[in-house]
C-alpha cells in the first residue's frame, strides 16, 4: 500500500484530467473557470509525462513536460487577453453569449 | 519508504481536493487560490518522482505567473458572480455523465495496459544513474544540445504570446489628455503669449 509506483501517479493524473473535463461542463457560464479547468488538464498531462519519464529512466519526458508548460503559459496569456477584450466589448463572459460569428 | 508513501498520499489527496474546489467553488477568486494549492502540491508530487527542476519550474511559472495572471483578470473584470452560478445544476448531470464515462475508460485502459519489455532499452535519452548527475544538470545537458531548436521555438512562442496579448488588450481611449513632447517643443512664442496695450483707467 505504501509502496508508490507508476500506477499511483497515473491514477492521480487520471482523476485530475477527469476533474478538468467535468469542470468545463459544469461551469458553462464562466470562461475563466473553463480556462482554469484546461490548466488542470495540462497539469494532469504533465504528471503523466514526468511519471513515465522517471519510471522508464528517459529524460525526454521531462523535456516534453517543460515544453507543455511553455505552451500552457502562452495559452493562458492569450486566452485571458481575448477574455478581457471580449468582456470590454460585450460586458459578459458567458459561453452562451459568444455567438456573434454564428452568421 | 513509509514516509515517501505518506507524502505521496498527502500531496495526491490535497491536489485532487483542490482540483474539486477549483471547479465547484462559488467565487472565482477562491478557484484561483485552490488552483495555486493544486499546483503547489503537484510540485510536491514531482519532487517525489525525482523531477526537482520541473517542480521548481511549476512553482515559478504556474504559481508565480499564470495563477497571478488569472487572479488579476478575475479581479479586473466586473462580473456578477451570483448570476454566473445559474444553470450550475442544469449542467451537472451531463457533466457528471461525461466525466464518469471518461474515468471508466481511463480505468479500463489502465487495467489492461503493460509496459513493453524492451521499452527501457529504447530510451532516447537514458537518465544517468541516481546520484551521478543531479536532475537540473541532466536536463540542461539534453535541452541545450539535442533539443536546442525546440528550445528556441518555445522562446519564440512566448514572444508571440506576449506581443499578441499586448496587441489584443492595448486600446487608445477617447478623451484622455496625453503629453505630446513634440507638440510642446514646436510651440512658438506668439501662439502662447498675447501682448495687449491697455489705456490707463479704461479696464480690460
Amino acid at each position: 500500500m505504501l509502496e508508490i509506483g507508476l500506477g499511483h501517479y497515473l491514477t492521480v493524473a487520471a482523476i485530475l484530467f477527469t476533474l478538468g473535463i467535468f469542470g468545463i461542463f459544469l461551469n458553462r457560464k464562466n470562461v475563466i473557470i473553463i480556462l482554469m479547468s484546461i490548466e488542470l488538464m495540462l497539469l494532469a498531462v504533465n504528471i503523466n509525462l514526468v511519471a513515465f519519464s522517471t519510471h522508464l529512466q528517459d529524460l525526454v519526458g521531462q523535456i516534453f513536460a517543460m515544453f507543455v508548460l511553455t505552451v500552457a503559459a502562452a495559452e493562458a496569456a492569450i486566452g485571458l487577453a481575448i477574455l478581457v477584450v471580449y468582456f470590454r466589448n460585450r460586458g459578459s463572459i458567458e459561453v452562451e453569449d459568444i455567438n456573434m460569428m454564428k452568421g | 519508504m513509509i514516509l515517501q508513501g505518506l507524502a505521496f498520499y498527502l500531496f495526491a489527496a490535497v491536489t485532487v481536493a483542490a482540483g474539486v474546489m477549483v471547479i465547484t467553488s462559488r467565487n472565482p477568486v477562491h478557484s484561483v487560490l485552490f488552483l495555486i494549492l493544486a499546483f503547489f502540491n503537484s510540485a510536491g508530487l514531482f519532487v517525489l518522482m525525482g523531477a526537482e527542476f520541473l517542480a521548481m519550474i511549476l512553482v515559478v511559472v504556474y504559481v508565480g505567473a499564470v495563477a497571478v495572471l488569472f487572479l488579476f483578470v478575475v479581479m479586473m473584470l466586473d462580473i456578477n458572480f451570483v448570476q454566473m452560478r445559474e444553470g450550475f445544476m442544469q449542467y451537472l448531470p451531463l457533466g457528471a455523465m461525461i466525466g464518469l464515462i471518461l474515468l471508466v475508460e481511463l480505468i479500463l485502459v489502465g487495467a489492461a495496459w503493460v509496459i513493453a519489455p524492451q521499452a527501457e532499452s529504447l530510451a532516447a535519452v537514458p537518465a544517468a544513474p541516481a546520484g551521478d548527475l543531479h536532475n537540473t544538470r541532466a536536463i540542461g545537458n539534453v535541452l541545450y544540445t539535442d533539443y536546442v531548436y525546440l528550445f528556441q521555438v518555445s522562446g519564440l512562442i512566448l514572444l508571440v504570446a506576449m506581443i499578441g496579448a499586448i496587441v489584443l488588450t492595448l486600446r487608445q481611449r477617447e478623451g484622455v489628455k496625453r503629453q505630446s513632447i513634440a507638440e510642446q517643443n514646436a510651440r512658438k512664442r506668439d501662439e502662447a503669449v498675447e501682448v495687449k496695450q491697455i489705456p490707463t483707467g479704461s479696464g480690460v
